[in-house]
């Protein structure tokens, strides 16, 4: 058993003797557990557990979510650079809901009374509106500068975790440009971008920068501090 | 409760593997010595594919980053922040403080900024210079052999400047600036205010082939997988570990309570709680090095009494956990027009900024005794959970509309995406015998063990240097067409709450009279000779220089007197 695998098993025993995954069937215990290890990165066994238990909870109605996934694609419309299921945005809103429970009654509240003033103004569903309807009702919250309604502070909070939620995705981390995250050998802004603001590393600095192409070599210095590699 | 004695007697017990224990345990294990390291929280190796955080996209998180269970947020490679579970502390009266902890090998050292700035000549001896506090017993001469030794060990970025009190050292090749950088050098040059590239533990270049070289992925706060920046674990207690030969025992999970003492009141090591099955332990030690933090030090220290020692180890003279101070800090943003509509690439760079200002005015001439320095941050970084909330707000500099929905989303993001500078100025306070920790007189953790109380408060010669920061960054942006996000106003001018700045000092002073302070110039107790300190608890000032550079050269230093010291059979 490699090291993951017994992380794994050191959690997961942990849960089966706790309430977390009381009444699940055994396929759904399964998932559960592929969504938790769906995120990999250096967890503590206490956060694992944390994320499994948040995993395992529903917050929003199947309705309420669909209702998120609307106003998501109204907030970012989908483009071929990407859309909102493709960034994951609806299960991310459901599950950031769980993990910072001070979000939970803002939003439901605010999806109730969209649909109830879609009801009031055009006698259906929000969802159910068409997309000039919806922006209808959109309109009278969207531009709140100051000192928010209750409505207004529910736009201004959904559009926030649909926007992050957007471009913290894979799509669209792509969409807008972010090009790090990967090996790199730094070598300064490029060259047109510097000239375009009008800096030069060689006019303005006397410094001797990296030299990428001797940073492997060890480093020696004289006595005085001077690098000689 | 019943103490489990270890049959194994060590030479030296070290009780934390932060900067200042791991300094410890390589030197003294590379010398020779038997050694036990006691570490309060998990294993960890920021190689390790199930421990590691570097190279992860936000994403991989289920909350993208939020800081929910890590203050600095999913990725950040620290386990613990301000709270740690079942580990309280308590304020006195309207004392605000924050105490980071990290309860992991290696400590606060996998997630701090690899700032790593030495002392100068005058930083040993303000007293001399304006009255206030004291001079340290030691000075620049006796601990510059060991920050050379340390540059040279460890590796640090950095540019020969000649600047008196910002000694030049062993420098890597210093790493050109990103495109904001380069407008804060336009803007502070114009205002007077000098900017020189970062001196950052950080390998631009091989040092040894036991660690990599960076790839500038911008995210050294997780600590890196390949090695190329400096934590403890990688640097320090791994490589002690494959030198000692079966010399070096870690213990971890174990949670030091006290210095243990025998029927003559001489330390014999220390008493811990395995935190696996929650009993009490005993690791037999001929010498005791304390290297917990500076409060968790002076907690232990004062938690350890005894007939011979009834206020507490190395408190006779009532000076444990006085002298508490922390760096100052205030922060600012800006906007810069001239940073919009930014064409991208990959900027991300080494994990901290290429550039920054060392303290560059006299205080002489000025209304408040000690200096600070500016970081800055920026750029086109990684977008993580509060990316894009209030996307268009900046749109109020120009008088547009904000708020809305739809295809202007992308297209404002975009054009704001890296438009903002971040400043942090971090100074040097005042050492006041006034601000201290204590213990509580009632409450325990979850171990048993009572608890530490803050007694802190900022005076005028903070809040008169917070404001000063304040005005010279506005004057900055104000030279580059940028726009202030916030002014830092009230009586205390933005001053973070003490301890914010996870520079926290002083609780066991350095000095010669045993009267006035708690460990002599190698940082060995005055009322127990074979008791160290060896965090940041012996500073007796701490400049406005983040501390970790000076706490491994002083480590070193005590360290070799531990040698010397055992050799001669004095201790």
């Amino acid at each position: 058993m490699n090291r993951r695998e017994s992380l794994k098993t050191l959690v997961i025993g942990s849960l089966a003797s706790s309430l977390v995954l009381e009444g699940c069937l055994p396929k759904e215990k399964e998932i559960i557990y592929e969504n938790v290890w769906k995120y990999k990165y250096g967890r503590t066994p206490e956060e694992l557990e944390r994320d499994l238990k948040l995993l395992n909870q529903v917050f929003f109605s199947k309705e309420e979510l669909n209702t998120i996934r609307v106003l998501a694609n109204l907030i970012v419309p989908p483009t071929n650079e990407g859309n909102i299921d493709q960034a994951e945005v609806p299960e991310f809103i459901e599950f950031i809901v769980k993990d910072t429970p001070s979000f939970q009654g803002v939003l439901r509240d605010g999806l109730k009374w969209l649909d109830k003033t879609s009801t009031e103004n055009f006698g259906k569903d929000f969802v159910s509106c068409s997309e000039i309807e919806q922006k209808n009702i959109l309109d009278k919250v969207a531009f709140a500068t100051r000192k928010k309604n209750k409505e207004e502070a529910f736009f201004s909070t959904i559009r926030n975790l649909v926007i992050t939620g957007y471009f913290s995705s894979e799509v669209g981390i792509k969409d807008l440009g972010y090009k790090g995250n990967q090996p790199n050998v730094w070598d300064g802004v490029p060259e047109d971008i510097l000239k375009e603001h009008g800096f030069s590393y060689k006019k303005d600095w006397n410094y001797k920068f990296l030299d990428p192409l001797k940073r492997n070599d060890i480093a020696e210095w004289d006595e005085n501090g001077n690098l000689i590699t | 409760m019943q103490i489990i004695e270890n049959e194994k007697k060590y030479d030296v017990v070290i009780v934390g593997s932060g900067a200042g224990g791991g300094m410890a345990t390589k030197i003294l294990t590379d010398n020779g010595l038997t050694v036990a390291l006691m570490e309060a929280g998990p294993f960890f190796d920021p190689a390790d594919q199930d421990q590691q955080l570097h190279l992860k996209w936000p994403y991989e998180s289920p909350r993208r980053g939020k800081g929910s269970t890590r203050a600095f947020g999913d990725f950040h490679a620290s386990y613990g922040d301000w709270e740690v579970d079942g580990e309280p502390y308590e304020m006195k009266g309207d004392t605000k403080f924050n105490w980071w902890r990290s309860r992991m090998l290696g400590g606060r050292t996998n997630h701090w900024g690899r700032i790593s700035l030495r002392f100068g000549p005058n930083d040993f001896k303000r007293k001399s210079i304006d009255g206030l506090g004291d001079n340290w017993p030691i000075n620049y001469e006796d601990v510059k052999p060991y920050y050379d030794k340390v540059d040279k060990l460890i590796g640090i970025t950095g540019t020969k400047e000649n600047i008196y009190n910002e000694p030049d050292g062993f420098f890597l090749p210093p790493a050109k600036p990103r495109l904001h950088e380069l407008y804060y050098k336009k803007g502070a040059e114009k205002a007077g205010v000098k900017v020189i590239p970062s001196r950052l533990s950080i390998l631009t270049k091989r040092i040894s082939n036991e660690r990599g070289v960076c790839y500038y992925c911008g995210n050294c706060g997780r600590s890196c997988g390949v090695y190329a920046d400096f934590s403890a674990s990688s640097c320090l207690v791994f490589p002690a570990q494959r030198n000692a030969q079966g010399r070096l025992d870690l213990y971890v999970n174990s949670m030091v309570r006290e210095v243990s003492v025998d029927k003559y009141g001489k330390a014999n090591g220390v008493i811990y709680i395995n935190k696996d099955d929650n009993s009490e332990y005993r690791i037999n030690a001929k010498v005791v090095v304390l290297a917990a933090s500076a409060c968790e030090s002076a907690r232990i220290l004062l938690n350890s009494k005894s007939s011979y020692h009834k206020n507490g180890l190395g408190n006779s003279s009532n000076m444990v956990g006085k002298y508490l101070h922390d760096s100052t800090g205030t922060n600012n943003m800006a906007f810069i027009p001239d940073l919009m509509n930014r064409k991208t690439y990959n900027e991300d760079g080494m994990g901290n900024m290429h550039l920054y200002t060392p303290w560059w005015l006299d205080n002489k001439k000025l209304d408040f005794p000690r200096g600070y320095h500016i970081e800055i941050g920026g750029g086109l970084g990684a977008p993580m959970y509060g990316f894009g909330f209030d996307f268009n707000s900046l749109n109020k500099f120009f008088g547009l509309q904000v708020g809305g929905y739809g295809d202007r989303v992308r297209d404002e993001v975009k054009k704001y995406y890296g438009s903002t500078i971040f400043f942090a100025s971090r100074g040097e306070s005042v050492p006041n015998e006034n601000n201290y920790c204590e213990i509580d007189p009632e409450k325990k953790d979850k171990y048993g063990i009572p608890i530490l109380r803050f007694n802190y408060k900022w005076s005028d010669y903070e809040r008169k240097q917070a404001k000063h920061a304040n005005e010279t960054i506005n004057q900055i942006v104000d030279n580059i067409g940028g726009h202030m996000l916030w002014q830092n106003k009230g009586p205390d001018h933005g001053l973070l709450t003490p301890g914010e700045i996870i520079h926290e000092v002083g609780t066991t002073r350095m000095g010669s009279n045993p009267k006035t302070s708690v460990v002599n110039e190698y940082e060995q107790l005055h009322d127990a000779k074979n008791v160290f300190v060896v965090d940041g608890g012996p500073f007796v000032s701490q400049a406005d220089k983040n501390p970790t550079w000076t706490i491994l050269a002083l480590s070193w230093r005590t360290s070799e007197y531990i040698v010397d010291q055992l050799k001669k059979q004095n201790i």
